[in-house]
């Protein structure tokens, strides 16, 4: 068994309101310095067997087709280490 | 005609939708998400709500319910198709309009009379509308922000695409203050604010929405 890691972030370019209340929070809770935060999702998926090329094209599409929206947010597949 | 109104898991304004197919002198047949056919409706009306409770992305799990399958490729041979609110998030997600909701830039939910300005009706949910026709509905939102990129905004501006416009005042964020767009054809509609909440004067602000559900009738007859 094996951990792939999806993450999802709305691109750039698109506003990020639930960032900039967490950000707007920040100061009020005596955090000073954070210049900006968008928040994303973190997606973890847990496969049978070994994450071969072919396994991994595939997340890549469950990706794109499912758990983003590439209209508005990038996605980033890696394999976590099993330690 | 026979128009179809499809329940999710979650969907809140089935009913009222149904009741504005009636009123607008049409017969609603109700549709469940679970289904493989339209049961032979002339158009679809996907409701708002809470589709799966927005898990995920509001739409993103209702595009993949056996009923939108139907209604996808029923929506691309030229079925009328009607998005309000929740709906107009799964046409986006469906791609059969495009762009994309986000939520509103001031992170509250929005309730409130909207005015909007119909800009196209030439589409088979507003032929009832003069151009330019300034009606009052309900908006009700939490994720109506409209948003896509720079060149998908020019393409429906240049090709009239942008179906309604909020007045006034902008309720979500959206860009160009966009309430509305179709897709080329014309028959697939997505629409954030709710007219099947103003078609009669008994509750809400008027009865200004009920054209969006007398139109099909019209370009029927006409």
């Amino acid at each position: 068994m094996a951990r792939v890691v999806v993450d999802v972030m709305l691109k750039p370019e698109i506003l990020d309101p639930q960032g900039k209340a967490v950000q707007g929070a920040l100061p009020r809770l005596g955090f000073d310095g954070v210049l900006d935060v968008r928040q994303g999702k973190r997606f973890e998926l847990e496969v049978e067997g070994e994450v071969t090329a072919e396994r991994l094209a595939e997340i890549e599409k469950i990706a794109e087709t499912l758990l983003a929206n590439p209209v508005i947010e990038d996605f980033t597949v890696h394999v976590e280490d099993a330690s | 005609m026979k128009i179809g109104v499809v329940t999710f898991p979650g969907t809140l304004d089935d009913v009222d939708a149904q009741r504005a197919v009636r009123i607008g002198g049409n017969e609603a047949v109700a549709l469940w998400h679970g289904d493989h056919d339209l049961q032979g409706v002339d158009a679809v009306v996907l409701p708002g709500g809470f589709s799966y409770g927005d898990y995920l992305r509001c739409g993103a799990i209702s595009r993949f319910s056996p009923v939108m399958t139907e209604v996808v490729a029923a929506a691309e041979k030229g079925m009328p198709v009607l998005g309000i609110c929740n709906g107009f998030q799964i046409l986006c997600e469906s791609h059969l309009l495009p762009g994309a909701l986000i939520r509103n830039d001031h992170r509250k939910f929005v309730c409130r009379d909207q005015v909007l300005r119909i800009e196209n009706n030439r589409t088979a949910w507003t032929s009832a509308y003069a151009e330019n026709q300034e009606i009052t509905v309900v908006l009700k939102n939490g994720e109506g922000s409209y948003v896509a990129d720079e060149a998908t905004l020019e393409m429906l501006e240049g090709e009239g695409r942008v179906v309604a416009r909020y007045l006034e005042v902008n309720p979500n964020g959206s860009l160009r203050d966009i309430a509305g767009i179709t897709n080329e054809r014309g028959n697939v509609v997505g629409l954030m604010p709710h007219p099947e909440h103003a078609i009669e004067e008994l509750c809400g602000p008027g009865t200004e929405g009920l054209g969006f559900f007398t139109s099909l009738v019209e370009s029927t007859f006409a």
